[in-house]
């Protein structure tokens, strides 16, 4: 395949950054998208042009860190995959392909198409965790019960890996579906009651820190999830807050 | 830590939501009454007159309505702004299309033109309402309100008007009426379906319905 790469280069934070075209070609479209554009960058630094800086770690769509936004859409065209799971067969040959990195006020760009998503970092520290002791004492995961339907939804949400499409994706730039994951996680098991209203709490004012927009229901962040979380997950979250705002002590 | 419901993201999605609940019950109620002006002009100014004579609906109602609607506007905007500020810089190719429907991206326009047309509609049975009670202290002519409403849809211009904003109503309650289900944390399995239909259901008929009376009166007329 022969392709034409509209590609975000932006030197630091400071600066203003632009789009460049490079001509990339002979690229199966078995390849991963980001094998194409490790191809991309060993042309261009046999051009002796600086490579394009982008995020990427496991590859197999676990870790999060891959974060492209692909002519138009978070993770590209294809549904339910991270752009590192994203082949090139879901492009036509001769095609002008758009590549931009997520774009947030709470996400800024550091360099090229790698963001900061530090943002969610803090929120998850804010609230995002369970204390319990698990330096080994920990008793056995039959010893307490939990409904199946209670599992099953706490490992729906589990699997969100943080990668920030749902943000990107969101027209008002709102991470209420990370947040609504991270906090559903906890409230369906009996780990997380301990700590259950002061973490909405606690989440959705760090949430509101830093700069994420309003969730307006367009149902857009479900649809790019690469891991299909659902909104009721968000709506879960708003019966928690609202329960949490109502019945805490301060 | 701060838990107040009106200054976090949340909280405030919540009281739009509460607000949306508010005038769809109202515009529900509206829809009924001037249903009545197809039916019967007796029962129709009948009805108007108790609505524009009770202490409860003049002193209470009305000014709460007042307030939903301009909550409901001025929270709309304000959260719109907050938005924005979210995306300084946009995409160069965006596909919002592909992931979700206009209606929902598109509350703050849609709610834009229905509020001008409200402007209209104040200026056509709000204000000369409020002028006979107020200031010149006609609280009891019980048969103007049928004569009054014929009046109003004499008028082509005026008829074009209101049946294009029941279009952008219609838009935007497509939208709303689930959305507010959502954002009050009303999202479940067995129910959430029924009240997407609901909806739908709901964004088609009243819109539809006051298209319908409006074209009734001034065909009627010709």
């Amino acid at each position: 395949m022969d392709l034409t790469l509209k590609v975000w280069r932006q030197k630091n934070r400071e600066d203003k950054g632009g789009l460049e075209t490079y001509k990339v070609t002979g690229i199966s479209e078995n390849s991963s998208f980001l094998e194409m554009l490790d191809v991309m960058n060993e042309h261009l630094i046999m051009e002796g042009t600086e490579p394009v800086a982008f995020d990427h770690d496991c590859r197999e769509g676990i870790c999060g860190s891959c974060s492209l936004y692909i002519n138009g859409e978070a993770h590209g065209p294809d549904r339910k995959v991270t752009t590192c799971q994203l082949h090139m067969r879901m492009f036509e040959d001769g095609e002008t392909i758009y590549v931009e990195p997520w774009r947030s006020a709470s996400m800024p760009v550091v360099k090229d198409l790698i963001v900061d998503r530090s943002s969610f970092e803090r929120i998850q520290q804010s609230g995002g965790f369970v204390s319990v002791n698990t330096s080994g004492n920990t008793q056995d995961a039959n010893a307490l019960p939990i409904p199946k339907m209670n599992a099953d939804k706490a490992f729906d949400v589990a699997a969100c890996i943080g990668c920030g499409a749902c943000v990107a994706t969101c027209k008002n730039s709102s991470a209420m579906l990370f947040v609504a994951a991270k906090v559903s996680q906890f409230a369906y098991l009996p780990q997380g009651q301990l700590e259950r209203k002061q973490r909405v709490l606690n989440m959705v004012e760090q949430m509101d820190k830093e700069g994420f927009g309003n969730c307006t229901n367009t149902g857009a962040c479900e649809v790019e999830c690469p891991k299909s979380i659902s909104i009721e997950y968000i709506a879960k979250m708003n019966r928690e807050y609202l329960s949490a705002s109502i019945t805490s002590e301060n | 830590m701060s838990t107040k419901l009106s200054s976090s993201s949340v909280g405030r999605k919540v009281l739009m939501a509460l607000s949306g609940f508010f005038l769809l019950f109202f515009l529900a109620q509206h829809f009924v009454i001037n249903l009545f002006s197809v039916v019967s002009e007796d029962t129709f100014n009948e009805v108007s007159h108790f609505m524009g004579t009770n202490s409860l609906v003049q002193f209470v109602l009305q000014p709460v309505l007042l307030f939903g609607v301009l909550f409901h506007l001025g929270m709309g905007m304000y959260l719109e702004s907050k938005n924005r500020a979210a995306r300084p810089i946009k995409y160069a190719l965006d596909k919002p299309s592909e992931n979700s429907n206009w209606m929902s991206r598109n509350m703050l326009i849609t709610g834009i033109m229905i509020m001008l047309f409200l402007g209209l509609h104040f200026y056509d049975f709000w204000l000369p309402e409020i002028k006979d009670k107020f200031i010149d202290g006609k609280w009891d002519d019980p048969t103007k309100y049928f004569p009054h409403l014929q009046h109003k849809f004499q008028d082509l211009t005026r008829v074009i008007i209101y049946c294009i904003s029941f279009v952008f109503l219609g838009l935007h309650l497509s939208h709303g009426f689930q959305s507010a289900f959502q954002s009050a944390g009303f999202n479940h399995n067995k129910y959430t379906p029924l009240i997407k239909k609901l909806g739908t259901l709901y964004a088609i008929l009243i819109p539809v319905g006051f298209v319908i009376i409006a074209l009734f009166h001034y065909f009627t007329q010709l």
